[in-house]
């Protein structure tokens, strides 16, 4: 199908030499798609976290101590970063979950691969319950706001508010996407068309999953 | 290359990633649970930070299996970002200087913990706005 002339003018020409026969990517054209929107996806929270960066260096004031801010006690003495911990470990739970299921599918094994996604999705589900009360734990006991918190640089409020809700807020669009894949799995929707549709909403998946490391590691360990 | 009919691998490289993405998550969480400060801290956090999020991309996000001209597509952009970084910390750098020689911002200030913030708001009954 490699035709090495231009052989239209005009409308047709130009659609012609933009769109014939020039595949970059030998993958199916979701996937190029949805890395391409990651590729993008990058960079908003790379925006984020530089933007992080930058005020956590120019601030004058001390940065709150996160370890103690999001500890948590469950009787005895508070566990320092223990919530952020767990739900560390239900994202890469739920990264495992969808991995598995994305090999499934593959193998065309439906009711294997929507019992995995829909695992994972309560994975996911679960995380966001836990960020509400982080939220809600921040904001009602610790008075910790967009513009101020009583511990120190009101940067801090601001930094969490937006990287973790952005991130939150991904999580919750994930959740909502796997189901959808999940019951279109489950009806047999995509017995003719393949199954790369379950790959790709993995690779969102795994997305949200390394976003969570980076912002674990600079937001809440550093 | 697996790319033209999907990617399909033994599931035991999922097993063994998913567990080393637990003991990595672990040594994060212990290096804040021991109190490991400083540049120690620093090296730890990131060295385990990266290589999570390369495990991930590698083998969960299949790019390891995937053709050079997608893997560039990918990883090439963002590298760009290590110069936005650069720039931001030199510039930070620099307004925070200029705050605490020219503005008078104190530079020993210490942040409140939370014990003390509840501790004090039990002493005084609540009377203190915060």
């Amino acid at each position: 199908m490699s035709e090495a002339t231009a052989s239209h003018e005009g409308i047709t020409g130009l659609v012609d030499d933009w769109a014939a026969d020039k595949q970059a990517y030998h993958v199916p054209w979701g996937k190029a798609m949805m890395w391409i929107f990651l590729v993008s996806d990058t960079f908003i929270f790379s925006c984020f976290l530089v933007g992080y960066l930058n005020v956590r260096i120019t601030t004058t004031q001390p940065w709150p101590p996160q370890s103690e801010i999001f500890a948590l006690s469950f009787g005895g003495d508070p566990i320092p970063l223990i919530l952020i911990a767990i739900m560390t470990f239900i994202l890469i739970t739920s990264s495992g979950t969808m991995a598995l299921a994305v090999n499934f599918g593959y193998r065309k094994d439906k009711a294997k691969t929507f019992w995995l996604i829909c695992a994972t999705a309560a994975f996911g589900a679960s995380f966001v319950g836990m960020q509400a009360f982080e939220w809600t734990k921040l904001i009602v006991d610790e008075g910790v706001r967009p513009w101020g918190n009583p511990f120190g640089a009101p940067q801090f409020g601001s930094v969490f508010f937006m990287v973790t809700g952005f991130h939150g807020l991904h999580v919750s669009a994930g959740v909502i996407y796997l189901m959808w894949v999940a019951f279109r799995v489950k009806r047999g929707y995509y017995d003719d068309k393949g199954f790369e549709i379950v790959e790709i909403a993995g690779l969102y998946w795994h997305f949200v999953d390394l976003v969570w490391v980076f912002i674990f590691a600079f937001f809440y360990l550093l | 290359m697996a790319s033209a009919e999907g990617q399909q691998h033994p599931l035991g490289i999922y097993y063994k990633i998913w567990i080393l993405l637990f003991v990595l998550s672990g040594f994060s969480y212990a290096v804040d649970y021991f109190e490991v400060q400083g540049a120690l801290r620093w090296t730890l956090v990131i060295t385990f930070m990266f290589l999570k999020a390369g495990f991930i991309v590698a083998i969960f996000m299949h790019a390891v299996w995937e053709r050079l001209a997608l893997v560039m597509t990918i990883l090439g952009p963002p590298t760009v970002l290590l110069i936005l970084i650069g720039f931001m910390s030199i510039e930070g750098s620099y307004t925070e200087g200029l705050r605490f020689d020219y503005m008078g911002h104190d530079r020993d200030a210490v942040a409140l913990t939370p014990a003390e913030l509840h501790g004090e708001e039990g002493d005084h009954g609540g009377e203190e706005e915060h």
